[in-house]
Parts: structure tokens; sequence; C-alpha cells
């Protein structure tokens, strides 16, 4: 019996918030994979790029509350989704008119993209503060709990709950439908094929007949609806604060060179291995200790291997490790 | 126009706006924009020691200068009566600890041959160090942290004079760098930024936790000053009577008097820095940079030692950032963790590098006033700015309120739309490298 409350309680505490985190961060990651897969540079307005479409499906989540339209159960924000995917992409190809492009055809160094992005960042983190403030918004609504702790408990009678939040739940097959559907289209579609070629050799992609600038929009398109999602997502899941988003900046990077920058795969596995390393190495660990071993060894401490306000710490030193010793990530990715 | 006459106006330009904000505003207003311009201006030579000279991206700046302020409040504060005694033997045996079993990780790598031992060796001695480690922390930080929590709480400083701190920021900074450059320099320029902008965060996370080291979020105040009190000034005949025949009230004259004591140190502190900048980038060695940065491989193949002048160039920058963060401290006499935030800390240092020229010790210097005069009026002219906009709407409709409520946030706006304009039409900065 109490091997299984040790197996809930791990379930509990760092299988189901890491799944979630997980997801939010693969899909951060797979933005930045993609932008340096075929703009080949770092792009640190990312994090920014997510509060802004988060932002405009607050905005539109609170018009459709207010108008009285909802989706029962679940949140209203995913039926607002659509509308800020469509303002993010609006403002990334804004942007990428107005200050990318000219770069882009001058083939400037990587490194100016950076700084530019740079510049591009503090627009956005003003524009969002603007907008809608830098305080914590609430706009989550629906049903609270797939499963509470209670009903679990109630269900199989152990002393431990198993608590899944609806968040938590939509996270996760939000992130599954999007990952499918991008992956469909990066390998089946023939524009998809097209932006792999590019990404593969930009020589050869131009022979063949790619047409560059189709590239890079159709990039900046997918890249904003990447963004959007994984920022709703990690809103509804912790809350909306336009700070938290470009603090993600780190452990999103974390997870895109982990799995090797570039590579689409190893994105999304870079994200889960940076969201375990966090919540296995900040988690308490007491009490599923207290359930495994006898009574005279259960620990007295809290078992806690970091505080949880050093989260930083583990996806830097994760980062570190594998800049040492293996510096294309897990899955190979590029190095220009 | 020649350059020299045209460089020397764009300082007057800078000084007259300074002035101006001294004779519209108020002259204490002046002197803290001149005060904090004179920091900035350091910071920002430190990183246009690494960017400018050697095309090193470091975006961690907000770390070094966070360690520097680390540094003032070890250097000066008293030491908290007992806390050493409490738990000071075992956190100095703690990080003795960490240590050992770092270096002794890395000679475990360099001894064995790869493969699946080796990792499996290292991963235990790093497990095993680190909860040899935590358990001989934990009750020593306990022991240090219950000592009057509400006052002291920490181990507290040396009680040595302020400015000594100055230079020990600078050296903290280094080893800092050290750390980091050993491991990421000689990647790639995009990871090198990922890994400073990491260890930023993570200094910035230290100090904000640790409280027996920086008492955290509790802040420490009342540090020690190298200038006189206003207080003691204002109670001091002499300086009064000088004030009168000046026809200041004592109270004026003597909080403008301490600000100008201060710009007095920072000016020298920054002339030595320029001086130094200006011959290191005349020397064989500054020339030695600039050709690594404009041709990595064909400097390699000259047999210049790549990699060893981006780690001098770094730490150097590195520490002058430190040296800027503890002065900075000093100025405000008190450490806030919880102050140091990137945008603030690392980008606008970025962005008065690129404004000022990069690559130009001169053109840093004009970035980081011109910059930092802008960030600090760019909030009244955004606030007049929205006052145009929204006359024409009735009071308390919601847009104006809004766009009203709204407008400290145009900072940031601008500061990003002003690099990207530089970097656009004018990508040498106001003063371009020669």
């Amino acid at each position: 019996m109490d091997f299984l409350n040790a197996i809930i309680a791990v379930a509990n505490y760092v299988l189901v918030p890491g799944i979630a985190y997980g997801s939010q961060l693969a899909l951060g990651a797979l933005g930045v994979t993609l932008i340096y897969g075929i703009l080949r540079f770092s792009n640190f307005a990312h994090g920014d790029t997510m509060a802004f479409g988060a932002m405009v499906t607050v905005l539109a989540t609170w018009w459709l509350q207010s108008i009285g339209v909802s989706l029962g159960p679940l949140p209203t924000a995913l039926l607002a989704l659509p509308i800020g995917i469509l303002g993010c992409i609006g403002l990334l190809l804004a942007t990428d008119r107005l200050v990318y492009r000219f770069y882009r055809e001058k083939k400037a160094k990587p490194v100016i993209l950076v700084i530019v992005s740079m510049g591009v960042m503090f627009i956005m983190n003003g524009i969002v503060r603007f907008i809608i403030g830098p305080d914590d918004q609430q706009f989550l609504d629906g049903e609270r709990f797939l499963i509470s702790a209670r009903t679990f408990r109630e269900m199989t009678g152990l002393d431990e709950g198993l608590a899944i939040r609806s968040t938590q739940a939509i996270t996760l097959v939000t992130a599954v439908v999007v990952v499918a559907l991008l992956f469909w289209f990066l390998n089946r579609t023939r524009a998809g094929k097209s932006m792999r070629a590019y990404s593969d050799n930009e020589d050869l992609a131009l022979l063949s007949g790619v047409n560059p600038e189709r590239v890079v929009m159709l990039t900046w398109i997918i890249v904003a609806a990447l963004a959007t999602t994984a920022g709703v997502l990690y809103g509804l899941d912790k809350s909306f604060k336009p700070f938290t988003y470009f603090q993600l900046l780190l452990p999103i990077f974390a997870s895109a060179i982990v799995g090797g920058l570039g590579n689409p795969l190893g994105a999304i596995a870079g994200g889960f291995v940076i969201a375990f390393s966090e919540v296995t190495i900040t988690y308490a660990w007491k009490k599923v200790l207290g359930y495994l071993l006898p009574d005279s060894l259960a620990p007295d401490g809290l078992v806690q291997l970091l505080s949880t306000d050093y989260k930083f710490a583990v996806s830097f030193v994760i980062l570190l490790i594998v800049l040492l010793f293996r510096p294309t990530g897990l899955f190979k990715g590029q190095s220009v | 126009m020649n350059t020299t006459v045209k460089n020397v106006s764009l300082f007057a330009i800078v000084g007259v706006l300074i002035l101006l904000t001294g004779f519209l505003q108020s002259w204490n207003a002046a002197i803290l924009i001149l005060n904090m311009g004179l920091i900035s201006a350091i910071m920002a030579l430190g990183v246009n020691l690494q960017w400018g000279f050697a095309g090193l991206f470091n975006i961690g700046i907000m770390g070094f200068v966070a360690l520097g302020g680390l540094a003032t409040v070890l250097v000066s504060m008293p030491p908290t009566e007992g806390a050493f005694a409490a738990g000071g033997v075992r956190v100095v045996l703690a990080m003795v600890m960490g240590a050992a079993t770092i270096t002794a990780a890395v000679l475990l790598y360099r001894a064995m041959a790869k493969g699946w031992p080796r990792t499996v060796a290292m991963i235990a001695l790093l497990v095993v160090g680190f909860f040899i480690y935590r358990a001989v922390l934990d009750p020593g930080v306990a022991a240090i942290e219950a000592i009057d929590p509400a006052a002291t709480g920490y181990l507290g400083g040396l009680g040595l004079p302020v400015l000594l701190a100055w230079p020990v920021g600078g050296v903290f900074a280094a080893g800092a760098a050290w750390l980091i450059g050993k491991t990421a320099l000689g990647l790639r320029s995009d990871y090198l930024a990922i890994a400073t902008l990491g260890i930023a965060e993570i200094i910035i996370a230290v100090m904000k936790n640790e409280d027996w080291l920086s008492r955290g979020v509790k802040n420490v105040i009342g540090i020690p000053r190298p200038v006189p009190y206003e207080i003691d000034l204002q109670g001091d005949s002499g300086f009064v009577e000088r004030a009168a025949g000046l026809g200041l009230d004592p109270v004026m004259a003597s909080t403008l008097y301490v600000k100008l004591l201060y710009a007095g140190l920072f000016l020298a502190v920054l002339l030595v820095l320029l001086w130094m900048a200006q011959k290191s980038l005349a020397s064989p060695w500054g020339r030695m940079l600039r050709a690594i940065r404009d041709n990595e491989v064909a400097a390699e193949a000259m047999g210049k030692d790549v990699k060893r002048r981006h780690l001098q160039v770094f730490i150097l920058g590195s520490a002058i950032c430190g040296i800027a963060g503890a002065m900075m401290t000093t100025l405000d006499s008190q450490l806030t963790p919880s102050a140091y935030q990137p945008l603030r800390f690392t980008f606008l240092i970025w962005v008065m590098v690129i404004v000022g020229g990069s690559g130009n010790n001169f053109g840093a210097v004009l970035g980081g006033f011109l910059i930092w005069f802008l960030w600090v009026q760019v909030e009244p002219m955004g606030r007049l700015l929205m006052d145009i906009i929204t006359a024409g709407m009735t009071d308390g409709y919601w847009l104006k309120t809004h766009m009203l409520d709204s407008a400290a946030h145009m900072r940031l706006f601008t500061m990003g739309l002003v690099l990207l304009l530089v970097l656009r039409f004018n990508p040498r900065g106001l003063i371009p490298e020669k």
C-alpha cells in the first residue's frame, strides 16, 4: 500500500506538473528552433512574442466572456486562441517586414540579428506592458479539475490523492495536437518540405526553386502559432504576467540547445528533459521516502535538493553539461 | 566638420541636456543623472571592451553588476556579532568542500579513460559531494540566520572602508567571468550569450535566497558611505556659513555637496578606466584583439592564442562592470537584490554601447550618458505626449485613463526604438570606431 502511495505522490507532484511544464517548454523551444533553423539566429524576442500572443488571447477571452460566450467546462481562452494567433501573426509579419528583412537582404552576421532581436524584445515588452500592464491577469474559467485529490482518494481508498487540473490535461492534449500538425506539415506537405530543404542547405534549396521569402513568411506564421499556444497554455496553467515570459527565455533556450538547435524533435525532447530535471530537483522528497523507507530510516529534513527559487540554475547546469560534452545537443542540431 | 569638433560637440550637447535639467527641473535631479550617467558610462566601457574590441557577446552584465553590489556589503558592513562563531566555520568549510568536489570531478574526468565507467564515477562523486556539502552547510546557515533575523541574520561584512569594495567588486566579477569564460568561450557566440544570461539569473537568485550572505530580499540598508552625511554637514557651522555665502539654504547645499563629492569620485574612476582602455586599444594587445575580432581564422594562423585573449578581455570587461556595480550600491547605500532587472542592467547597457559607437571608448562613454539621460527623461516626456494625445478626450473616458496610466511603460518601447533606428541607419554609432 505504501508503495502505491509513493507512486501516486510522485505522479501528483512530479509527473503531472512535469508533463504540463514540459509541453509548454517544448512548444516554446520549437519556435526558437524553427527560427534558428530557417532564419539562422537566436531570437531573444521569443519570450515577449509569447507574451504578446497570450495578451491578445487574454483580451479576446475577456471580450468573449463579456458577451456571454463560453465553452462550458473548457476555458473560454481556447476559443480565443485563434484570435490571439492571428494577432501574433500580424505582429511578427510586420516586424519581419519592418526590421528583419533589411538585415536578411544585407546578409548580416547572425550576432547582429541577435542584437536586433534584443531591440524587438524591448519594443514588444513595451507594447505588452502598455496595453495590459505589468500585473498578473486572471483569464481562466470553466472546470478547475479533471480529477481532484479528494475524488481520487475516495475512488481508490489510498491516502495520497492524485489531482489533475483541467489546464494540465488541456496543455498536454493541445501540445500533442499542435506537434502532430507541425510534423505532418513539415514532413508531408510541399511547403513544409521546402522549409526543411531551406533549413538543411540554403543554396541548394534556392537552386531547386524554393522561394526564400515564402519560406520565411511561413516560418513566422508557424512560430506565431506555436508561441501563442505556448504562451496561452503557460498562462492558463500558472498565470499571465508579462515578466514571467521573459524569464521563460532561459529554460526555453536551454531546451532548444539541449535538444540540438534547429532540430524540432530535439526541441520537444529538450523541453521534457529540462522540465523534469527542474521539477525533480526542486521537489521535496520527504513524503515519498517516508512511504518507501522503514520508519527508522525516514528522513528528518525535506530532502529537497535545491529550493524552487533555483530552478533557473537547474536548466543552466544541464545546458552547460550538454554544451561541454555534446555541443550539438542530444539530437544532432546545426552549428553555424 | 572634422571628427574632433563633432565629438566634442556631442559631449557638449549631453552636458547642455543635463544643465537644462538643472535649470528646468532641479539641480538635485541633474546631479543624480550625472552620477548615474558616470556609472553607466563605466559599465558601457566594460561592455565595449568585450564587444567593441573583441566581439564577445555578453548579456549577463546584470550578474557582474550585482556581484559588485555584493562586494560592497561584504567589505564595508560591520560583522554581525557572533555570526561567524555560530555558523561561519561550517559555511566556509562547506564552500571548500564544494570547490574540492568540483576539482576532484575535473581531475577524475582527466584521469580516467573515456567510457561509461568514467561517467558513472563522476556522477557518483558529484552526488556524494553534494550531499556532504549540504550536510555541512545547512546547520551553519540555520545558525547564522537565527541571529536577530529582523536586523541582521547574516554574516555581515568585514567593516572595512567602503572604497575598498570597488576593486573587490571588480575581483568578484572577474572570478565569475573566469568560470564562465573557461566553459563557454570558444563555443558559438549565441551559446556564450545564453550562458551569460543564465549565470546572471543564478547570481541574482543566490543573492535573493542566501540570507546568510546578503540578507536576501530583506535587503541590506545603511551601507557606510565614503562621503560625509548631510545631517553632519548641516550641523557644521563652517559649512552652513559657506552655504549662506553662496546664497543656499543648508539642507539644499548639503545634499548637492554630497552628490558632487560622489560625482568627483566616480569621475576619477571613469577617467582612470578610460585612460587605461584607450592605452590598451592602441597597444599591440588591442590591435591583436581587433585582428582576432575581424578574422579569427587568420589571427589564429598567425599564431595568436585566440581563446586566451578572449578569456582575458572577457574577464577585464566583466571586472569593470563589477566595479561599476560596487559604485552604484555605494551611491544607493543599500543592496536590494530584487531591484536587479535584466532589461535595466543588461540590455540598457547594450543600447548605450551600440548607440554610442561600439569599438570606440569615447563612444561608449557618450552612449552611457546620453541613454541614461533618455532613460530618466522619457518618463516625463511620455506623460507629456500622452497628455497631448488625450487632450481632446473627456475626463474619465477609459482610454484616456488607460493611456495616462501606461505612460510609464513608454521607456522600454523608446529604448527598443532607439536601438533599432541606430542599428538600421547608423550602425557604427554616434562616435564610430576609427
